[in-house]
């Protein structure tokens, strides 16, 4: 990976240009039922120690049973992120003591992951893409909790989170900048919700990021990286990461070397700091599981998952832009949460004429609904305009019903007040005149009064905008732009 | 009326159902033994009342012809197994008085099919030694003493307290592990029959793991036929325990007595030591002799890695050892020994906790595993166990059935005797038997006579996976050729 990324976005530092090397570790929690090794419950927020059992406390002769849920999960996410599946996989015990784990080890797959090397396309806001590799994915327990602040001289421990299944999904050393950092964390918790293997959700740290940094002149080999631990939110990671190069940077360019550490972001200081040398670095001891047989299944397991894998963000964009003619931006931010997509295609399944509308539905979605939702500072799941309102409201534009204008009108009025878009045109007369005769009176009319702008108009027959835009004023919006424009084009012998 | 405890499990079962006695009978009688019989010290905790219970439950089941297989049949529990409500510390200090709220499956299985509980029974700390003397119950004493002498000898170990009580008479049977020898070897010590099943065969769950690509659970009896009576109840799948195989249970009963005709049983010719005692040797001979005489063809067969079983043994048990005592941390249940901070409470808790054997294999295991040593110890030493497990393997596809050898190199010795001693000469115990842990196969000690100074000595005969039924046929011959042993009850 030494060639140079066409995306790069050099740092000017005092002495010279530093290019920025990134990886990415995602422990992700599995969305199951249950934990990796034990029937207790993963809902989140119970009393503490409430969804422990035996296993998770680590009684003496318990065993850890796997979950097949969880096993399952991690295979439809390896198929998600393009990766080689494993068909056997061991699970390891990494050992280390700490009172929030209760085995004194975790078990975890080192040697041989479930899921091998894969990719992710990730869009970048000014219009590119790249892709990063996927070195592996792994399953793990989860480890407890210890809470400091509840006596003062003694921690507590939770062990409710202990045991829970989380992925972690290791990337290569792609990553060329912060932007792209958070654009991978982005696009990754994206195919996961899709997937439904992960809920992404980073306030409850069920996605969080050990973040490798790394500096170099460009075409220069890898730097030595720091790890920082633990980052749980997209906006920590990129000031993370801006941070942490640049004390990098720093460093060699007043001639020191960079340590090989774990650190930690503080986001209230906004830096990082150094939690452990490579000295201090534990030796986990890592030995294959005895208590559990490699995990093995068959190709045929891992098809019927792959065929019963939903519609992906990258699949649904491209099939947006081919058949309805979506630009892709457009289709990005459509795909870019499940929810918009899933909103998107409630309003098409709903739309008289997919084909006709699609783009039309687009354009509204995302400019109206979401300009609207993001000016309210309203969720998607909330919205007051439903799919099959806003599908009516394009259906009464697309079959000529109201016009454009009118229909932001009508918006407003579901917005406000809710109902049957179709039945308040009725009621409120905002229909299209489509009736040529009352039409044409109002064409006359404007003729009549205005010969100035009619001699003007025959002159510069551009100036057909301006009775155009009269018609209309004086229809009330409501007359049918098209037939405007073509009785005024006979009527001044354009 | 006759000594109830001197009746075989299978005679007291018939017994039972003949209605000639008891449960509560049978189950005072022991009790009363084991009172008598405490200057052994093979009982760490007496459940007389919880006894009691089961039994009277046990005779009104037996009154309804619901006896079960084992109803009423008083059986000692080697402490590693969690018993509901019961302490269970693997007579370890660092479990302090620790009370399960939970039952082993193997023991459930054996309240499941009517048995009564009478005790636990004294191990080695962790199951981790030879001779039943790292206990933090002090050592149990074995019932045999030599001729004319008074000195204590070990029962061997771990399982030293569940031999020492089958012997004794203080219960009809018992159960013990066996991670490297743990069963094999006292029962041999004792005079009694222990059989080591194939791994998978009994469920681990809710037994504290020593090493858990070793441990097993099995019997001890005093005859062939009351451990495969046992191990029926024992034995079976186990859906808590993934490494437990679902494979039918045979009724192991059933192979007692049956012949031996047309049987292969291979003789290795790498358990000839060198300075092996005569003794054993003339055993190991007269055992190969009444197998032939009872229809076996035997043939001579090498075992090549059998020499390095020993030292691999001692790399990968300590290795997952080492991380299986992890979860002792004074945390959450057991034994605490407060620090002024987290790292000190771990050091001060475990110090105190654990005794030297179980600190030393700590240690040993921490050792192997780490980074820059794992491929020259772990690494190497599981290769050699596949070495191990093929030669088995090649010896079973050239059509043996059974292999015999010693059980143990010597018979008991005197407690305290290799205290001063180099550790690996205690680990030379279990020269004969880590093998068929190493490849997970089941075995079988028989006791086959005795030495000069009158004490016991066994026979092993190693049987193909899941052919325990073998193990019991060919057991049997040797248990008809050489008769019982039983020791003078010298406490009483």
């Amino acid at each position: 990976m030494n060639a140079p990324v066409k995306t790069a976005k050099l740092i000017k530092g005092a002495t010279s240009d530093w290019e920025m090397v990134i990886g990415l570790e995602i422990h992700a929690q599995v969305t199951s039922n249950a934990k990796l090794f034990s029937g207790a419950s993963t809902q989140f927020g119970g009393e503490p120690n409430s969804h422990v059992s035996l296993v998770d406390a680590a009684m003496p002769g318990m065993l850890p049973v796997i979950n097949e849920a969880c096993v399952k999960q991690a295979v439809r996410t390896g198929l998600g992120l393009n990766a080689q599946i494993n068909l056997r996989s061991v699970f390891d015990r990494k050992n280390y003591f700490y009172p929030d784990l209760p085995q004194g080890y975790q078990i975890s797959q080192y040697k041989s992951p479930i899921v091998g090397e894969g990719e992710v396309t990730v869009d970048l806001d000014d219009g590119e893409s790249i892709v990063v590799g996927i070195e592996r994915l792994h399953l793990e327990q989860d480890a407890g909790k210890s809470l400091h602040d509840q006596s003062p001289t003694m921690s507590f421990v939770d062990l409710n989170r202990s045991g829970v299944a989380l992925m972690e999904i290791v990337s290569k050393p792609d990553i060329r900048s912060s932007e792209q950092a958070k654009a991978y964390v982005s696009k990754l918790r994206t195919i996961l919700r899709y997937l439904g293997t992960c809920d992404g959700d980073m306030e409850k740290g069920n996605l969080r990021a050990d973040v490798n940094v790394s500096v170099r002149k460009p075409g220069e080999p890898f730097g030595t990286r720091c790890e920082i631990k633990n980052v749980n939110s997209i906006r920590f990671i990129g000031q993370a990461i801006e941070y942490e190069a640049r004390r990098q940077i720093g460093i060699l360019e007043d001639g020191g070397s960079i340590e090989q550490e774990t650190r930690l972001y503080d986001p209230g200081k906004g830096e990082t700091r150094s939690m452990r040398s490579k000295e201090e670095a534990h030796d986990y001891r890592y030995f294959p599981d005895p208590d559990l047989l490699p995990l093995e299944f068959s190709q045929a397991y891992v098809d019927a998952l792959k065929a019963e894998l939903p519609e992906l963000p990258d699949q649904k964009k491209r099939r947006f832009i081919s058949e309805f003619g979506l630009t892709p931006y457009d289709a990005s931010v459509l795909v870019g949460e499940r929810e918009s997509a899933d909103f998107y295609e409630s309003v098409l399944a709903a739309l008289e004429d997919k084909a006709r509308d699609g783009k039309l539905a687009a354009n509204w979605v995302i400019n109206e609904l979401f300009g609207r939702l993001n000016k309210e500072g309203q969720d998607i799941s909330a919205s007051p305009v439903s799919a099959a309102q806003l599908a009516t409201i394009i259906n009464l534009i697309g079959e000529g019903t109201i016009s454009g204008k009118i229909a932001k009108d009508l918006f407003e009025i579901v917005w406000q007040e809710g109902g049957d878009p179709r039945e308040l045109v009725e009621a409120r007369g905002m229909k299209q005149v489509t009736d040529m005769g009352a039409i044409e009176k109002v064409v006359d009319d404007i003729i009549a009064a205005n010969p100035d702008k009619v001699t003007q108009a025959r002159a510069k027959p551009a100036l057909i905008g301006w009775f155009v835009g009269q018609v209309m004023k004086s229809s009330g919006g409501k007359a049918n732009p098209q037939a405007v424009n073509e009785l005024l084009k006979s009527k001044l012998g354009l | 009326m006759t000594d109830l405890t001197s009746l075989t499990l299978a005679e007291a079962r018939d017994g039972l159902a003949t209605k000639s006695f008891t449960s509560v009978e049978l189950t005072d009688a022991h009790l009363q033994a084991m009172e008598r019989a405490r200057v052994l010290n093979a009982y760490v905790l007496e459940t007389p009342e919880q006894a009691r219970a089961m039994a009277r439950a046990a005779d009104d089941k037996i009154a309804k012809g619901e006896g079960g297989p084992l109803g009423g049949i008083p059986l000692g529990i080697k402490d590693l197994f969690a018993t509901k409500g019961v302490r269970t510390t693997a007579c370890s200090k660092i479990l302090d008085d620790f009370k399960p709220t939970y039952e082993s499956t193997v023991t459930s299985q054996l309240w499941r099919d009517g048995a009564v509980l009478l005790g636990k029974l004294n191990n080695d700390e962790f199951a981790m030694g030879s001779s039943n003397e790292t206990s933090c119950f002090g050592p149990v004493v074995n019932p045999w003493r030599r001729n004319g002498s008074d000195t204590k000898l070990v029962p061997g170990g771990s399982s030293g307290g569940s031999a020492s009580a089958v012997a004794a008479g203080l219960c009809l049977g018992a159960t013990g592990t066996d991670t490297g020898g743990s069963i094999r070897q006292p029962a041999a010590f004792a005079g009694i029959v222990g059989i080591k099943p194939t791994y998978g065969r009994c469920s681990r769950w809710g037994v504290v793991a020593f090493a858990s690509s070793l441990d097993q659970a099995g019997p001890f009896a005093r005859t062939v036929r009351d451990s495969a009576i046992l191990l029926r109840s024992m034995a079976g799948h186990d859906p808590k325990d993934t490494t437990s195989v679902n494979r039918e249970v045979p009724d192991y009963e059933a192979a007692v007595g049956r012949s031996i005709k047309g049987l292969k049983i291979g003789i290795p010719k790498e358990y000839r030591l060198d300075g092996m005692p005569a003794e054993i040797e003339k055993l190991w001979t007269q055992g190969a002799e009444w197998l032939k005489a009872a229809g076996a063809e035997l043939v001579e067969v090498s075992l090549p890695h059998t020499k390095y079983a020993l030292p691999a043994y001692y790399i990968v048990a300590p290795a997952e050892a080492s991380s299986n005592l992890a979860r002792y941390d004074g945390v959450r249940y057991g034994a605490r020994v407060p620090g002024n901070n987290i790292v000190e409470m771990y050091e001060n808790t475990r110090a105190a906790g654990f005794g030297a054997e179980v600190r030393r294999r700590v240690m040993i295991g921490t050792y192997v595993l780490s980074a820059g040593y794992y491929d020259a110890y772990y690494l190497r030493a599981q290769k050699v166990r596949t070495l191990i497990k093929k030669d088995f393997e090649d010896c079973f596809a050239n059509g043996v059935h059974a292999i015999l050898t010693p059980a143990t190199p010597s018979a008991a010795f005197g407690i305290g005797e290799k205290a001063g001693a180099d550790p690996v000469e205690m680990y030379l115990n279990d020269i004969f038997t880590v093998t068929v842990n190493m490849a997970g196969l089941p075995g079988i000690a028989v006791p086959a006579g005795k030495d000069a100074q009158g004490l016991p000595l066994g026979l092993q005969l190693i049987g193909r996976p899941f052919d325990e039924e073998t193990l019991f046929s060919a057991g049997e011959v040797i248990e008809q050729a050489a008769g019982r042993f039983t020791p003078a009850k010298w406490w009483e």
